[in-house]
């Protein structure tokens, strides 16, 4: 991956008083974030505070009932997922989104296939497999991958379109302490190439590991906001959500 | 004995014909479209009206035919089709509605019957008995379809962005592949087949408001016992059926080997609810337990 030139001052995303309703559940309310180019941020709170619903919101697959959402200095509010896609955004879902009846190359293959001269895309999805060391595994059916492996296979399908800003939304969950460590290897390298990315977690350890600043969301609501370390060590915090242990 | 496999094949290649447009819509889409049988009319009617008010040749009549449908398709999907995505139940309410609009429709601009083409290349005789050189080559044609089908489902970039979109619309949209797009190709492809069939078929049937009945049952029928794969379960399905029909047809008449399919249909959904398709499916997962099985013990 080619490093990225950024501009620490100038916002990727900005979330301005973003709401989501389903029927009589307002699911995020009047949420509002700025993120900086090049910057690695990560949405905590407890399950249920809204962290994927504004993790849709930002990737178009909801529509965000009221607010706006800026990305790269555009009012991307009404755009579809593909468009933002196009528009140098990439989303890993919580629960793998990869595609279990193909294989691995296939899965690759249709994310690269829109953004990558096709004389190039056999090693570009050579490139990707190696980065995210799933190469020895061959071209299996993805349906036949460990739950880390697929994790992994998304994040290189999310990373086909030489995205500038990549939500994770939970990278770590459900993945072994070794597996864990490296998928926060990987994270933070990608960030040092430039890449901006917010992503969600439960797994204290690996936040505490890879971000920078932190937002924590409950009720559907900004909760507050900071620096990791001001962060876990806010009384409140701790109340609502990191509790003692 | 000829005779017999002539049935066969002859049953195998209407039912594949009639099928993969209904297989391709419901197996990429979900949806049941209960219209085919009227896209398979018009097919049928552009063919009829190329031939018979241009003069065109017949070859060019049926991609016509075939083009035209496919165009209806586009607008019926655009139109109404895509507020269905999410909602098997009410497409086939919908679509039903729609066949009826459209042959009622046909019916007051064309009236009760068209003039029709005669059947082209004349026939040969086996045994004292006479056959068309036409549905031999109808046969093949079934034959090219199922393989470019194949192709294009597995080998093209539409194919993999459809059965993307097939298998998760969400991530499909998020990796930047117009899902709406695709369903849009994917119902026009489907439209186009049955208008294909139509024309195709137009020199050896009667071309009426209800031309599409003849196929709908039997291209329904097909795609019940397939299930969602739509090559896999065409071809098993028309092979199947064919076979059932073309014996029953053989040995006591049309009507026969109508109700020997029904009594299939109606078998594969108490037995096999998923069709050839998901048998297909099972039956490749059973011999990868077996192998995986078997590697542990080895190792």
């Amino acid at each position: 991956m080619e490093k990225k030139i950024i501009n620490p001052q100038k916002d990727i995303l900005v979330l301005d008083k973003v709401s989501k309703q389903f029927g009589g559940i307002q699911a995020v309310e009047d949420f509002s974030m700025t993120m900086k180019e090049g910057e690695l941020r990560c949405l905590i709170g407890p399950n249920g505070a809204g962290k994927t619903t504004v993790f849709k919101m930002v990737m178009g697959v909801y529509m965000a009932s009221s607010g706006r959402i800026l990305f790269k200095g555009e009012d991307i509010t009404s755009l579809k997922a593909s468009k933002r896609a196009r528009k140098g955004m990439s989303i890993k879902m919580q629960v793998p989104g990869v595609y279990e009846e193909m294989t691995l190359r296939e899965n690759i293959r249709i994310a690269a296939e829109n953004y990558v001269p096709k004389k190039d895309l056999e090693t570009e999805i050579d490139r990707l497999i190696e980065l995210v060391h799933i190469k020895d595994l061959g071209n299996p059916l993805v349906k036949n991958m460990s739950h880390g492996q697929q994790q992994w296979l998304e994040i290189a399908m999310a990373l086909a379109s030489n995205p500038d800003l990549l939500l994770l939304d939970e990278p770590a969950a459900g993945l072994g302490p070794e597996e864990t460590d490296f998928t926060a290897e990987l994270v933070t390298e990608l960030n040092n190439q430039g890449l901006s990315i917010l992503f969600i977690e439960h797994d204290m350890n690996f936040v505490k590991k890879i971000a920078n600043d932190v937002t924590v969301m409950y009720y559907g609501k900004k909760f507050v906001e900071g620096p990791i370390d001001e962060v876990v060590n806010n009384p409140e915090v701790i109340r609502i959500y990191l509790g003692n242990s | 004995m000829f005779a017999y496999f002539y049935q066969f094949i002859d049953s195998v290649s209407f039912l594949v014909l009639a099928a993969l447009g209904m297989a391709i819509i419901y197996g990429m889409m979900g949806i049941t479209n209960m219209a085919q049988g009227e896209l398979i009319m018009i097919g049928a009617y552009v063919t009829d009206l190329t031939v018979n008010l241009l003069g065109l040749p017949l070859g060019i009549a049926i991609a016509c035919g075939a083009l035209f449908s496919g165009v209806v398709g586009l607008i019926l999907d655009r139109l109404v089709v895509r507020h269905l995505y999410d909602r098997p139940l009410d497409s086939i309410v919908v679509t039903w509605g729609l066949s009826i609009a459209i042959s009622q429709l046909t019916f007051i601009i064309f009236g009760s019957s068209m003039k029709g083409i005669a059947i082209p290349f004349g026939s040969f005789t086996v045994a004292g008995k006479s056959y068309s050189y036409y549905k031999l080559m109808l046969i093949a044609i079934a034959l090219v379809l199922i393989i470019a089908t194949f192709v294009v489902f597995k080998f093209t970039r539409f194919g993999l962005h459809s059965r993307a979109t097939m298998q998760n619309r969400e991530i499909a949209n998020s990796l930047g592949v117009n899902a709406d797009r695709m369903n849009a190709g994917t119902f026009m492809l489907g439209a186009a087949l049955a208008g294909l069939c139509g024309g195709l078929y137009l020199p050896a049937m009667a071309l009426t408001p209800n031309y599409g009945d003849s196929f709908l049952v039997q291209s329904f029928v097909t795609v019940l016992v397939g299930g969602a794969d739509p090559l896999i379960g065409t071809v098993f399905a028309g092979g199947g059926l064919g076979f059932v029909e073309g014996i029953l047809d053989m040995r006591l008449n049309t009507f026969y080997g109508k109700i020997g399919i029904l009594l299939i249909a109606i078998l594969f959904i108490r037995i096999l609810p998923k069709g050839f398709s998901g048998l297909y499916n099972s039956v490749q997962m059973d011999i990868k337990t077996r192998r995986n099985k078997r590697g542990g013990a080895l190792a």
